[in-house]
């Protein structure tokens, strides 16, 4: 008796929202290198949710820029439904203000990240200064191009990309880290503030040696640009990024969007959506389609982030923070 | 212009020296650019680059940019009559400090200007959280849009009015009072006539910069494609999609906005060139 009770609830269901096709907005408020990839995924997200809820319109609007400057912006009022970010971090900083539950990474499955990348070097056809792993970034004369880590996330992955190779290049010498960092930033003549905007630095305008990108990024920049001019760079080792999502609690709340956009996040994990992120050169979850895209992800160590660096408030304030240490080993024109 | 040249005893060399210069820097720093940019916007052909400017998010941009410039442009003629009539036909204390507070926008960067309403209605601002309780949106939206728009051409037509103004003195009015006009019809039929020519160099200045206007409404806009993109923020989201073409397109539309601003007021200078003559020499 109950399965039918609960059998003919779920019909209702079913019937009231197939009645009542809705118009639906949500925002997606999204990191520097995404825009290409999530036009694809709300594309088939609209078509599968308008199949199981009889015709909804839902337009899914994006924003994007530096991770953090985006972050800041939610927290100034931008009103996301989702966001789907560069790191933890700029995520937290969302939840401290009240407008995330503080527990939002353990809300979805591998700690709220659907997709990982990795930083890796794009240099100028023929690699002029055979750039092969990070010691050849402070070679003299080397201009390397990376984002300002006070407002890019993927310019935050760079540094402690960096400094986890020197780290245990170092037998963990912190000190030492720290001054291969510091030579490896004196080789930086500018610092845009996203990833896009060090892409453009480099592609388009011409200026520097080797760009620190986002795995995605130099592919992406790859396919536009065609591989005649760049190629791709797989350091010995580097990091696992985790770029993670979540639900605006208190936005979704207020317009009414929480049931479409947990169910955008959870669509993220489905193989439909795994698909075109790998396609788009995200290191996926799943294990069959990263399988399938093998030859587009070369297998090198990425050091794990939480080893390293404990948890990101800590990496945040010791790294990143006024005065932290990119304040010290920075010194714009030195 | 049939003003004769003014005599000058500086040897024909230095005059076509001068020349040359001036025209150079004009060719290489404004026609140049210009020419560019009307270049590579044809870079896929005429088709795309119309598709460019046809495209959904485009289209909202040039909307967005058209309402944010039909209300801020009126906004400031109204202020910029009004405070320049205050501070031309009057004495007050504080007059000093009110030209000085008119210029304040020149000479703030656009994004403290736009930094100022994150910093006001934001969330985290004086009033956010009260506009978020009563579902009020002004940043990340239209209005902040207009507001950050208002606050960078606040000054162009104050500035155009108040030497105008101050140089023509009160006579007229006073004149027109003492004979028994009320004060709508003396600003009507007297003010109004006088600082007509003014007054459009101010708005259509105004309008231009309204239109073209990127750092303090990159603050306040949120960038949200095709809804809070402006003209020129559009313009950069295309150019780091790697849709170079499509951005010089609506580049070239937003310069052609300009031109036509630009070759209006020459016309209408043209047109009423002894009327002009007559007002500045009054």
């Amino acid at each position: 008796m109950k399965k039918i009770i609960s059998a003919l609830a779920a019909a209702a269901v079913l019937a009231s929202s197939t009645a009542l096709a809705a118009d639906i907005t949500l925002l997606n408020v999204s990191y520097d290198p995404t825009r290409e990839l999530y036009k694809q995924i709300n594309a088939a997200f609209i078509a599968d949710w308008k199949k199981s809820h009889g015709g909804d319109n839902v337009t899914i609007n994006q924003s994007h820029g530096g991770s953090g400057a985006q972050s800041r912006a939610v927290i100034d009022g931008l009103g996301a439904d989702v966001v789907t970010l560069a790191l933890a971090y700029d995520i937290d900083a969302i939840a401290n203000k009240g407008l995330i539950e503080k527990n939002w990474q353990t809300r979805l499955p591998n700690a709220s990240t659907p997709y990982t990348s990795t930083i890796v070097f794009l240099v100028r056809k023929g690699n002029p200064w055979k750039i092969k792993d990070w010691p050849d970034l402070i070679k003299p004369g080397v201009q390397v191009i990376t984002p300002n880590p006070k407002t890019s996330g993927g310019a935050r992955w760079s540094f402690l990309a960096a400094w986890a190779y020197a780290l245990r290049a170092q037998g963990g010498n912190a000190d030492k880290a720290k001054a291969f960092v510091t030579a490896l930033y004196k080789h930086v003549p500018v610092l845009d503030t996203g990833a896009r905007g060090s892409t453009t630095t480099f592609v388009q305008r011409g200026i520097g040696d080797v760009l620190l990108s986002w795995e995605n990024e130099a592919h992406l920049a790859l396919k536009e640009q065609g591989g005649d001019q760049f190629q791709i760079v797989y350091p010995s080792v580097s990091i696992q990024a985790e770029p993670p999502v979540a639900v605006v609690d208190k936005n979704v709340d207020s317009h009414k969007t929480r049931e479409i956009a947990t169910a955008y996040l959870n669509f993220l994990y489905t193989k439909d959506a795994q698909e075109i992120e790998a396609a788009n050169f995200y290191r996926v979850r799943d294990p069959q389609i990263l399988a399938q895209h093998a030859a587009d992800f070369p297998k090198i160590t990425l050091y794990n982030f939480a080893e390293i660096f404990g948890d990101w408030s800590k990496a945040q304030a010791t790294y990143f923070a006024d005065k932290g240490i990119f304040d010290q080993i920075y010194k714009p024109g030195q | 212009m049939t003003r004769p040249l003014a005599p000058t005893k500086d040897h024909p060399l230095v005059r076509w020296t001068l020349t040359a210069v001036a025209l150079g820097f004009i060719g290489l720093f404004l026609v140049l650019p210009l020419v560019v940019v009307f270049h590579d916007a044809l870079g896929d052909g005429l088709t795309a680059a119309l598709a460019a400017i046809r495209e959904p998010d485009a289209i909202a941009a040039i909307q967005l940019t058209l309402t944010a410039a039909a209300i801020a442009v009126p906004l400031n003629a109204i202020f910029g009559i009004a405070a320049s009539w205050a501070i031309a036909k009057f004495d007050f204390a504080g007059k000093g400090f009110l030209v000085t507070l008119i210029d304040l926008p020149f000479s703030v960067s656009p994004v403290v200007s736009g930094l100022i309403y994150v910093l006001v209605f934001g969330l985290q601002g004086w009033l956010g959280p009260w506009l978020a309780e009563h579902d009020v949106k002004i940043i990340f939206a239209l209005p902040g849009i207009v507001l950050a728009t208002v606050f960078v051409t606040f000054p162009f037509v104050a500035r155009e009015l108040i030497p105008l103004m101050t140089d023509q003195g009160r006579d007229e009015e006073e004149a027109a009072v003492s004979l028994g006009a009320s004060g709508w019809a003396t600003f009507r039929r007297v003010t109004l006539p006088n600082i007509k020519w003014g007054l459009l160099y101010g708005v259509l200045l105004c309008n231009a910069r309204a239109m073209g206007e990127f750092g303090a409404v990159s603050v306040v806009s949120g960038h949200i494609r095709g809804l809070t993109d402006t003209m020129p923020l559009h313009i950069e989201a295309l150019y780091n999609d790697y849709q170079y073409s499509a951005a010089f397109a609506v580049a070239s539309l937003l310069a052609l906005l300009a031109l036509v601003t630009l070759v209006l007021k020459s016309l209408l200078e043209w047109h009423f060139a002894e009327e002009i003559s007559a007002a500045h020499h009054h």
